[in-house]
């Protein structure tokens, strides 16, 4: 049929996650497109400062350092919520993608000695976290994109995805809309490789980029596809006071100090051992108690302390943390070589995510995931800094030859597909054309308000049960809602409203999650619950699209190898 | 600091329709510390859904966001409204791009520019075990030009591209010059002639507007000297 266009391997996402997808599947010999919403060197991927995780043991104080050390810095990071053996490939091959990439002519930093440099970043026990000054992620990103244009890999770019199709637990292809043309169309694809990277955008304060809303994962879910873990969701202690811009934990890696309004430290209050190298989610919640404490600054945007990093000087500042520097002058007005970063705690990091096994192969046949949108449990309740990248790459990997493997005819007839589309036009067009109704934003802010303050940081069980509440009524009101534009060209009004509708979904499983879970674990900090209860929730949290709309939850247990459960101290 | 009122001129275009572009004004209240891109978010999701702009990171480093500012090139995510200096805020599309809607122009044809300079490292010899070696110092001269992240304002303020639609422009031939420049890289001699022609780094006016705007301090007219040295060891010296 003329409207389908067929490809062998379809990644949807451009960032690192996909690219190395599409690496991989194209080395195995597929045809391979990749589909991306936004220009694959737009993708948040570019973005990430601090660095990626492997056990090179380059750092003179690194030469002990071994997989089965960052294995345990993992799996123990996450509160033992991590499946271990996953947590195992993800460190054991870790050192060959971060080799890869500098074959491949990433610009890492280096050592005198010539070879990779390495930092030391929160919750590892050696400073195994290698980097490309504060840019680590544009390093990457742009050496990805050029070894898929060396491949002449095709790229669908400014292409928005907005429905999976689906037939009989099988993904048989998407459909998507040409975001230049607003043309929507359906394309098939034997193997379907997502990585639409996190859904930050869903909280009001968060480093995560505007585009980072999750609508690859909402788009899963609507597809039957199960989301595991999603109450966990990381807050980064130090982003920018204002534009919750990242300040990276590299900052801390370097030497930098918290301080509060009182000019004192006061992490030795809440990791004494570690002090500022505590991990993130220790770190969030003493900064964010020192403000509730009255210790903090205050301020339009919220309470804040500030981070220190003159004793560093100019000269440390300005070869190792060049970036950041720049961010502090351009979004803040303050150069930390005179003066300390204003930051305060931020939404970072979706842990939870499109449930998938070591392969990326997610509960549909045909349906791959990797990277930030998906769930292999590798990071918990809370992941290291620096494992995230490392994740891109290697379950990217992974994800992209298994795509290459498993591709083969889908058994699904076209009309299938030329169904589906014409349902899609049929859902976006009643949109647009609906005229009156209430404008995406309005729900959109109270969604990220709401939010931010009822499953943020510290919850407990009334707020969560509002933010449920609340949550039902905004998807009630978002069944009125109407773009002003109606244009096809570059309707970015009509995109943003579709996310919406996503975005709603992924709040509703979190909070629904983070509600159930009588407990605290990692990120998921609960008021009520303080402790962690290994008894009734060493357990991944399920969530399937019921058939009100609502979602059902479920429990499975946590694969424990080797690494026996111990308190979760620093 | 009190928030202030703003009018923003901007310059519309639509494909669909058979009009020219104009000039429209918005006004917004903006307190201090919001940002253009910030604004045209706020015009865009209160006043008008299909004005049209490209974004993503809103924090300087994903190269979305170039535009003409008060008659500057620059990103939106990364000028403030206040510093203005003006209460009326003219915004335009990047030059040098043909215009596919409002502030939104043809990136593709920005980036096909990068293909003849075969932008990926060619290594010189087999991939080691581990990675291979590379000595600080002299990381620091590729180093540079590998922080372009493709933004196009020197594509904007290049007075070679504006006349020259074949010239493979500051961004290309600084890319270009950060695998020239790479100690792990052995193509260096392919590499030489493919930027080596009036298209390429002999078409350069070596007027620098390129590395005063920008963003990221990558210095490709640096890079295209650099380059031409390489060439012709002698001859060049004044940029002729
Ligand atoms: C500021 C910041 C700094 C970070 N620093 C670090 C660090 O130092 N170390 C570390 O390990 N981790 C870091 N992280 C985390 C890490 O960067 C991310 O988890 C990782 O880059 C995600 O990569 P990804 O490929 O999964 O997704 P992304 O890079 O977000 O890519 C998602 C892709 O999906 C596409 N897409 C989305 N929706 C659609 C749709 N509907 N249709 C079509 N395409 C779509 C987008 O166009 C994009 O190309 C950081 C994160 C942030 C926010
Ligand atoms: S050289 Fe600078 S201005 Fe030109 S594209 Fe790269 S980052 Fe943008
Ligand atoms: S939005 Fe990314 S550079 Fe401006």
């Amino acid at each position: 049929m003329s409207d389908v266009t067929h490809y062998e391997v379809l990644i949807v996402g451009g960032g690192l996650a996909g690219l190395r997808a599409a690496v991989a599947a194209h080395d195995a010999g597929r045809d391979v497109a990749v589909l991306t919403k936004v220009y694959p060197i737009r993708s948040h991927s570019g973005a990430a400062q601090g660095g990626v995780n492997a056990s090179l043991g380059n750092h003179p104080e690194g030469g002990d350092d071994s997989w089965e050390k960052h294995a345990f810095d993992t799996i123990k990071g996450s509160d033992y919520l991590a499946d271990q053996p996953r947590a195992e490939i993800l460190t054991r091959e870790a050192p060959e993608r971060v080799f890869e990439m500098e074959h491949w002519g990433a610009a890492f930093s280096r050592f005198p000695d010539g070879r990779i440099a390495q930092r030391p970043f929160g919750g590892a026990g050696f400073p195994r976290t290698c980097y490309a000054a504060d840019r680590t992620g544009h390093h990457l990103l742009h050496t990805l994109w050029e070894q898929c244009m060396k491949r002449e890999i095709a790229f669908l770019n400014e292409w928005f995805l907005t429905r999976i199709v689906e037939r009989d637990g099988r993904a048989a292809g998407v459909v998507a809309m040409h975001v230049p043309s607003g043309t929507v169309s359906t394309l098939a694809a034997q193997a379907i490789v997502l990585a639409g990277g996190g859904y930050g955008r869903v909280f009001s304060k968060t480093t995560n980029a505007y585009i980072n809303t999750g609508s690859v994962t909402a788009a899963a879910y609507a597809a039957g596809a199960r989301l595991e873990d999603m109450e966990f969701v990381q807050f980064h202690p130090t982003t920018l006071y204002g534009t919750n811009i990242l300040i990276s934990e590299g900052v801390r890696g370097e030497g930098g100090l918290l301080t509060n309004a009182e000019e004192k430290r006061f992490m030795d209050r809440y990791a004494p051992s570690v002090m500022e190298l505590a991990p993130r989610d220790i770190v969030a919640r003493a900064i964010q108690t020192e403000v509730d404490e009255g210790r903090g600054f205050d301020g339009p945007h919220g309470g804040y302390v500030h981070l220190d990093i003159r004793h560093l000087g100019a000269e440390v500042i300005n070869t190792r943390l060049p970036g950041i520097r720049q961010i502090a002058m351009d979004f803040a007005g303050v150069d930390p070589i005179e003066a300390p970063i204003p930051v305060q705690p931020g939404q970072h990091y979706s842990m939870g995510g499109i449930s998938c096994d070591e392969n990326g192969r997610t509960d549909l046949t045909g349906l791959l995931a990797c990277g930030e949108c998906s769930c292999v449990s590798v990071h918990g309740s809370n992941r290291l800094g620096g494992n995230s990248l490392l994740e891109t790459l290697v379950f990217g990997k992974r994800a992209g030859d298994a795509a290459a493997e498993s591709a083969g005819d889908t058994g699904v007839h076209d009309s299938v597909l030329v169904s589906a589309l014409g349902e899609e036009r049929a859902r976006i067009e009643a949109l647009t054309m609906r005229g009156e109704g209430v404008r995406q934003i309005e729900i959109r802010r109270v969604m990220q308000a709401g939010m931010t303050e009822k499953a943020g940081l510290f919850r407990s069980e009334a707020p969560l049960a509002e933010a449920v509440t609340m949550l039902s009524e905004l998807k009630e009101r978002y069944r009125g809602v109407a773009p002003n534009d109606r244009g096809s060209e570059f309707n970015y009004d009509l995109v943003d409203t579709l996310e919406l509708g996503g975005m709603l979904e992924l709040a509703g499983v979190t909070a629904t999650g983070a509600l159930a879970r009588t407990e605290s674990r990692g990120s998921h900090w609960r008021i009520d619950h303080a402790e962690r209860d290994d008894d009734r929730w060493l357990k991944h949290t399920m969530a399937r699209r019921g058939a009100d709309g609502s979602p059902s939850i479920d429990y499975e247990d946590v694969i424990i190898t080797t690494y026996e459960l111990m308190e979760r101290k620093y | 600091m009190e928030p202030k009122r703003f009018t923003f001129r901007i310059r519309r275009f639509n494909p669909s329709d058979a009009l020219d572009s104009y000039d429209e004004d918005f006004t917004l209240e903006v307190a201090e510390g919001v940002t253009v891109l910030e604004a045209l978010l706020r015009i865009q999701a209160e006043q008008d859904g299909s004005l049209s702009f490209r974004y993503a990171c809103r924090g300087a480093v994903c190269g979305s966001c170039a535009m003409v500012v008060n008659g500057a090139v620059a990103l939106a995510c990364r000028t403030q409204v206040h510093a203005a200096g003006s209460d009326t805020i003219t915004i335009g599309p990047l030059p040098n791009l043909n215009v596919v809607k409002d502030l939104v122009v043809d990136m593709d044809f920005f980036l096909r520019k990068l293909t003849p300079v075969r932008p990926w490292l060619d290594p010189a010899g087999p991939d080691p075990e581990r990675e291979r070696l590379v000595d600080p110092d002299e990381w620091k001269e590729p180093e540079p030009y590998t922080n372009c992240i493709l933004c196009a304002s020197c594509h904007g303020v290049c007075p070679v591209t504006e006349r020259d639609p074949r010239y493979l422009g500051p961004a290309a031939l600084a890319k270009h010059y950060r695998f020239l420049a790479d100690p792990r890289d052995g193509a260096d001699d392919a590499r030489l002639g493919f930027v080596d022609g009036d298209h390429g780094v002999w078409g350069c006016d070596t007027v620098w507007s390129c590395v005063k705007v920008c963003p990221k301090r990558v210095p490709p007219t640096k890079g295209i000297l650099a380059t031409r040295a390489r060439i012709r060891p002698i001859e060049d010296k004044n940029g002729a």
